[in-house]
């Protein structure tokens, strides 16, 4: 079915909403509380738009496209609701770009830049809420949440940890963690999902060296977590060649294993990648010590004494060890070099371990 | 796996995970869920909260997933046979079978009905310290709701007679019509993110890839024809029997990415016989505990710096891309095990994407897996053509070894059970913020300063008596081995056991384990052993 987004001829699937739509198309419409994660909350209300024969603004997350539907994203209605919305944003909270990690993956900064708001309309002066920096992997920054709920929804009903809830009423709402307790202190199992739906800088993950590095500056590499066996999909940002954070991958995050989600493991423990303890040469043992070789000595002498174990004590007296943390193409090189080079069925990993 | 495989034909997890969420009922026995595979457990708590599933857990510890649980069977260690044919007991009592799936789809019934007889619930909760009102509960709610699940781990594998125990779970997914159907299934969780592909490879003692045995004349030819080489059709040695047998039967071992060091039963035993070897290569990506011993160890690469598939536990064959280069005089793994293949005569492709060409040539079950299909999204084995769109569940219509078996099981207690000397039931496993040795979480600087070192996990009751508090150091001991670790008061484990987990090498959990394997599968009971706590001086207890 087709509907038309500000004058274009537009393709939707059903069940599909005109957010969803329009995006597909490339056609910006800000959302702050709607995540496809987590599903519409109708809290923001900046994703407003006007529909042909309907009355008044209509929360495009929340409305299902219409074969003929012809919508308006970019009205002076729409754009001055908007302006509203951020405006009284910017006046409650505490937002620095200068200084956020989240800029350059912010929404909230996008949908300002998109309104070409260049100053607030109001100010409030209030006190700084300190930071919460009491867990290990997650800082918090009250100032900066814009209570779009994303990150209670993601911890109530996505992961169901439960641990993070709205508190308080009126001015005082403000997000906590169980009964408003630190978050190091909470029951938090540092899964890093309301960082990861979060769309300002309120939530972001501490990073592992002392670096200062935002994610604009980053590559994104899909991988599989070497962890468990679940398959995680996982975003790894690098720069210079280095580690620097881990997102699950969301690209059709649906149709993956981990359904966009991550636990402390493949959130927070892939930095070994740049240990130093990691092996940088070969080593032979040498006098009782391992010692630093080439690569054609370790492998000569490694052949020649394959060789000779096979010559004197049969194929049979040699075994492979191969490995669940490798690839199947690897587990298949070492098989086949243990059955058709060696010529022994003397091959197993730690499958029972 | 050789439980799953004798009985239905294919060890694998039958079912996709996300399928849980179509599940009425869900049974876990001996997973801890969301500390082992946290993001499924998540899938768990979502079916559970989001669409009303039933929950059973049946766990001798009171694991996390307890709290949401309809029904929690809080066996003895070791008891699982008695558990989960006590439940079948009874449906059978009250005629909750599916009598026509029994009748149309499965064989054997004859003598495993009679072998059930013996488990009456009151002989049940003599074996297994389960209330026969609690066991009565729990079998009209699987039975009884609609499409059931059934996920298990190690709790139910690592057992002297951990076959028996997989074995136990099949049948009661059989009797209720479980297996074949979606949302249901009988699924193993796969501890390490390559521990299916590494099977499905034939990295066994006694299959080719895609589970084509070595004893089988016309696969030896195959595999024989295809890589140009005269190939053994006996069955190999097995990890767990490989390592006694260092410096007897066998001479020379080769390991890559592996740390038995750690991760075996019986340490003390195992550095023995690794030190008894003429010769030890390691390949690795850094020095572990089992490097160190080796006369040669080859600096391969990490998960972060290759291109490769990995098949995760639901079957799905998943593309991981290079994300660094690697630094250093560092190869490739499949590189190095390239070039020594050069140096026998032997030419191996030198790039992900040839041998993935091989294994789809010679594994049906991978041959519509193409790297460009799977870029994106995985595909789940079986996918045997380019057009197949691979397979969600296993056993639809028609189980891989025709009729599946129903196989009637005599209880057997653990190899080693509490006495007068050693008081304590010991079990071991991960915790949710490390993983196996560690040799990556210990690396990893914010897990490291979650959790810095090892615990023991000791129930209230039991620490007041011996006067320990959360914090002290303890020694536990067996009669293999003595560590010195701290102390973890919790209601988490019950009365009389206490448990380890297995990923800290200074007090490591596998010195005390019992290396008693099970005859089948050859895996090591870690989840039963007798222990004691004792003194440790400047302590209290």
């Amino acid at each position: 079915m087709r509907l038309t987004i500000d004058g274009r001829s537009v393709e939707a699937v059903p069940g599909q909403t005109v957010l969803d739509a329009a995006r597909a198309a490339g056609i910006y419409i800000p959302a702050l509380c709607y995540h496809p994660k987590t599903g519409k909350a109708g809290r923001c209300r900046a994703c407003v738009v006007e529909v042909e024969g309907m009355r008044g603004l209509k929360e495009s997350c929340a409305l299902e496209a219409k074969d003929g539907m012809v919508v308006h994203t970019a009205t002076p209605k729409v754009m001055e609701t908007r302006r509203l919305v951020v405006d009284l944003l910017l006046a409650e909270g505490h937002h620095n770009c200068i200084s956020c990690q989240a800029n350059s993956s912010c929404e909230l900064q996008d949908m300002v830049y998109h309104l070409g708001v260049e100053r607030p309309s109001f100010l409030i002066e209030s006190e700084p809420t300190p930071l919460d920096l009491s867990s290990p992997g997650i800082v918090r920054e009250a100032d900066k949440c814009i209570h779009c709920g994303r990150c209670v929804e993601a911890c109530q009903n996505g992961v169901v940890n439960e641990v993070l809830a709205f508190a308080y009423r009126g001015s005082h709402a403000k997000v906590v963690c169980d009964d408003d307790v630190p978050m190091g202190e909470s029951t938090c199992v540092q899964c890093g999902e309301c960082v990861q739906v979060c769309p300002v800088g309120a939530l972001v993950l501490k990073q592992p060296r002392d670096v200062r590095i935002r994610p604009h500056e980053t590559t994104a590499t899909k991988v599989t977590c070497p962890y468990c066996g679940v398959g995680c999909q996982i975003d790894l940002h690098t720069k210079d060649n280095r580690y620097v954070f881990a997102m699950a991958h969301e690209g059709q995050w649906e149709k993956q294993p981990n359904k966009g989600m991550l636990c402390i493991k493949g959130r927070f423990g892939l930095d070994f990648v740049d240990s130093p303890d990691r092996l940088r040469t070969p080593l032979i043992r040498r006098d009782g010590e391992l010692q630093e070789a080439t690569w054609d000595e370790a492998l000569d002498l490694v052949a020649e004494r394959l060789k000779a174990t096979k010559e004197q004590h049969g194929a049979d007296s040699i075994g492979f060890f191969t490995s669940a943390k490798v690839t199947n193409e690897e587990n298949y090189a070492l098989g086949r070099f243990a059955r058709a080079v060696i010529g022994t069925n003397n091959i197993d990993h730690c499958a029972r371990l | 796996m050789a439980g799953l495989a004798a009985t239905l034909g294919s060890g694998a997890m039958t079912n996709s995970m996300e399928e849980v969420l179509k599940a009425k009922v869900i049974l876990v026995i001996g997973s801890n869920t969301t500390w082992n595979h946290p993001v499924f457990g998540s899938l768990i708590k979502q079916a559970v909260k989001h669409h009303g599933a039933k929950l059973i857990v049946c766990d001798p510890r009171r694991i996390d997933l307890v709290k949401i649980a309809d029904v929690w069977l809080q066996q003895r260690n070791g008891s699982d046979v008695a558990l989960l044919s006590g439940l079948q007991h009874i449906i059978l009592r009250e005629g909750w079978e599916a009598k026509q799936y029994i009748q149309e789809r499965c064989e054997g019934y004859d003598e495993y009905r009679q072998a059930i007889e013996f488990y009456t619930p009151e002989k049940v909760e003599e074996l297994t310290g389960v209330k026969a009102a609690d066991l009565e509960a729990a079998a009209r709610l699987y039975a009884t709701s609609g499409v059931a699940a059934l996920y298990y781990c190690m709790g139910i594998t690592q057992h002297s007679h951990g076959v028996d125990n997989v074995k136990a779970c099949v049948n009661l997914a059989l009797i209720t019509g479980n297996l074949g159907v979606e949302g249901g299934g009988v699924n193993p969780l796969r501890g390490q993110n390559n521990v299916q592909g590494a099977c499905d490879m034939g990295g066994l003692p006694n299959v080719f890839t895609g589970y084509q045995p070595v004893t089988n004349a016309a696969a030896v030819e195959k595999f024989s024809k295809y890589w140009n080489a005269p190939l053994s059709d006996k069955v190999g040695l097995t990890l767990t029997q490989m390592i006694p047998a260092c410096g007897e039967a066998i001479r020379m071992l080769y390991i890559m990415g592996e740390n038995p060091m750690v991760s075996d039963p019986n340490l003390h035993h195992v550095e023995e016989s690794l030190r008894k070897l003429d010769f030890l290569v390691v390949q690795d990506i850094f020095l572990t505990e089992t490097a160190r011993l080796a006369d040669v160890v080859l600096p391969g690469v990490s998960f972060a710096e290759k291109l490769g598939t990995i098949s995760n536990t639901e079957r799905r064959v998943q593309l991981s891309n290079p994300a660094l280069t690697p630094r250093g005089n560092v190869r490739q793994d499949y590189e190095i095990i390239a070039d020594l293949a050069t140096r026998f005569g032997h030419t191996f492709p030198r790039t992900p994407a040839g041998l993935f060409q091989e294994i789809r040539d010679l594994t049906p079950s991978y041959a519509g897996i193409t790297y460009d299909r799977i870029r994106d999204v995985g595909i789940q084995w079986p996918c045997p053509t380019t057009e197949h769109p691979g397979t969600r569940f296993l056993h639809a219509g028609k189980f891989a070894r025709g009729l599946a078996l129903l196989t009637p099981i005599a209880y057997k207690p653990p190899a080693e059970e509490p006495d007068g000397k050693y008081d304590l039931v010991l079990s071991t496993g991960r915790i949710y913020e490390h993983f196996h040795t560690g040799s990556m979480t210990r690396r990893s600087s914010i897990l490291d300063a979650v959790v810095r070192t090892g615990h023991v996990e000791i129930h209230p009751e039991l620490a007041s008596k011996h006067g320990i508090s959360t914090g002290d150091q303890v020694a536990v001991a067996t009669r293999r081995g003595r560590i010195v670790t701290t102390a973890l008061v919790t209601e988490r484990v019950a009365r009389g056991s206490i448990f380890v987990p297995f990923h800290f090498a200074e007090a490591a959990a596998n010195t005390l384990t019992n290396d008693a394997l099970d005859p089948v599968a050859k895996i090591p009971e870690f989840k039963v052993c007798a222990a004691r706590l004792e003194r440790v001086s400047g302590c209290g207890c």
